[in-house]
């Protein structure tokens, strides 16, 4: 190849990248980010076209039936898929993603089309490790946020030695398998993988309850870089900046989903078990209900109705009123119940609004995706910076389904999983009338102490 | 050693621009951040296509298609998925107002 025609190739490639930035600009506002979404698809798509254009295909039978094998059932899942099950197919997904980057960098190390040097080498290991990882991993994250797996933390005995253990095999196979003669390498590959893919269960395994939207954008950062890798395999400048953009967005993902739990991700990936342990002896009726909650059950069950009566009292003289729903509203499919009782109230005049906690939800974002299913317009919902100040001049917070991101503990009381992490200022309020289903903890296992009872009210 | 440079400098230049742009997404768009960010994730399809440009054995060809069907399913149901989230974002509506 010329030189001038190596620099035309660039200049395509560089365009086509530039439409993909493009399209993100357009997710600075809700009002552009549909476009930004068709075209970072187009810019997608324009790759692909030049990939094909470039280095044609042999069998074009096998491609084609793989396309549509693909699309067909990618599509199916992106339309019957319901906004609570996004997280589990978004998992899902990174996984996928996961599969092709380790597959495509198994065979181009296997056949040595071109003569790989030591850099497409290393990076070719890489993307094995990094794309089975993502896979096994993103298996684990899906299950978990499917409800197919227990949600909660498994740690195995000694499970920090182990996950360093496994990594330090890792390392040992990559760097054998760039010395060994070439007959040997595939086998060193395939153990590899499989040993990646164990990694991705150790590691992921560990980490549940709240801590699943860290591990989510975790997962989203390395099936970028996978990408990444895979393209300096096959020098391809396209996938390499593609698969960088999303190792940015994930990395940010997982920076704010980290910050929002004041939690190191070091702390994420290796939790302080015997913490937590600790933590649940203080507090007896953490966990699995208990006793405590036995007592305080009876003591309300006496006067609900005239709790009810109270708590309609309040909503009816509440001028200013914030919402804060939970994943337990989603559960509940209370959406639309808030929703109606939201629009008698704006309808009476009251200033209404939705409280979001940056966790709430099991990912990013997750909670303003299930409101706008419900049909509540996006400027009704305000981050948790935004309002946390206007808790002191509000006459009603309704909480919905929520339980840690409301937790005055967090404040508090030291030493639970949840302390340290900024919460929405809801005791600050005047009235408080709590809409859960039961007295059970959050995710996080700590007790609110200021969440009492079904639809109980605390002045 | 040219080409490590241009690919380095291919993922720094990226990374950095990404970072810069994406840092500016409102908390509200995270979900369809990540989930079409998952979506472009799948550009890995290229490299599957470019498998099948040169002959393959059984086996490799075998792999090649689970890559593209593995991508395929990726790209277009996180595109898919993620247009239909943002259809459900919706402004003020007028009938809400001077209520």
């Amino acid at each position: 190849m010329t030189d001038s025609n190596n620099a035309i190739t660039l200049l395509i490639d560089f365009s086509v990248i530039a439409v993909l930035i493009v399209g993100i600009w357009q997710f600075r506002a809700p009002r552009g980010a549909r476009f930004g979404n068709l075209t970072a698809a187009f810019a997608l798509l324009c790759a692909f076209i030049l990939v094909l254009y470039r280095n044609g295909v042999i069998d074009a039978g096998t491609v084609v039936l793989s396309l549509l094998v693909g699309s067909i059932a990618g599509y199916a899942v992106a339309r019957s898929v319901s906004m609570i099950q996004i997280p589990a197919m978004v998992a899902f997904q990174h996984g996928a993603g996961g599969i092709a980057a380790f597959l495509v960098s198994l065979v181009e190390l296997m056949r040595g089309a071109h003569a790989l040097d030591l850099i497409n080498e290393v990076s070719g290991i890489l993307g094995l490790t990094i794309g089975s990882l993502t896979f096994s991993g993103s298996m684990i994250a899906a299950a978990k946020l499917a409800n197919k797996m227990r949600q909660t933390p498994q740690v195995l005995p000694a499970h920090t030695y182990i996950v360093l253990g496994n990594l330090g095999v890792l390392l040992a196979i990559g760097l054998a398998a760039l010395y060994v003669p070439s007959g040997a390498k595939v086998y060193l590959y395939v153990a590899q993988i499989a040993l990646s893919a164990l990694f991705g269960i150790v590691f992921s395994i560990r980490i549940g309850g709240a801590d699943m939207p860290v591990l989510i954008s975790f997962l989203n950062a390395t099936a970028g870089i996978a990408a990444s890798f895979c393209g300096m395999v096959i020098e391809n400048q396209l996938l390499i900046a593609f698969g960088a953009t999303v190792a940015a967005s994930g990395s940010i993902l997982t920076h704010v989903m980290c910050k929002s739990m004041n939690r190191s991700l070091l702390r994420v990936f290796v939790p302080h078990t015997e913490k937590r342990v600790n933590a649940r002896k203080k507090m007896p009726d953490a966990g699995s209900g208990g006793p405590g909650h036995a007592m305080a059950a009876d003591s309300r069950q006496v006067d609900t109705n005239h709790r009810f009566a109270k708590a309609a009292g309040i909503v009816a003289d509440a001028r200013q009123v914030i919402i804060v729903p939970g994943y337990g509203m989603a559960l509940a499919q209370a959406q639309l119940a808030v929703v109606s009782l939201v629009k008698k109230m704006v309808a009476m005049g009251k200033d209404v609004k939705y409280a979001i906690h940056p966790v709430a939800g099991r990912m990013p974002g997750h909670m303003n995706v299930l409101l706008a299913e419900a049909g509540v317009d996006y400027d009704m919902l305000v981050e948790m910076d935004a309002i946390n100040p206007e808790f002191q001049n509000t006459d009603l917070v309704l909480v919905v389904g929520a339980c840690d991101v409301v937790n005055p503990a967090a404040i508090d009381v030291p030493g639970t999983p949840i302390s340290g992490m900024p919460i929405l200022l809801t005791h600050e309020a005047k009235n408080v009338v709590c809409c859960n289903f039961d007295d059970k903890p959050g995710y996080s296992g700590v007790p609110n102490p200021r969440k009492i009872g079904k639809r109980s009210h605390h002045g | 050693m040219a080409h490590l440079v241009l690919m380095a400098g291919v993922f720094a230049a990226s990374f950095i621009i990404g970072y810069a742009l994406i840092s500016r997404v409102p908390t509200l768009l995270h979900t369809p951040l990540m989930s079409m960010t998952n979506a472009i994730s799948a550009v890995t399809i290229l490299g599957a296509l470019i498998l099948f440009s040169l002959p393959l054995t059984g086996a490799e060809k075998l792999l090649g298609a689970v890559a593209i069907i593995a991508a395929t399913f990726n790209v277009v149901g996180g595109f898919a998925v993620t247009d239909r989230m943002l259809r459900l974002f919706k402004e003020k509506s007028p009938e809400m107002d001077g209520k």
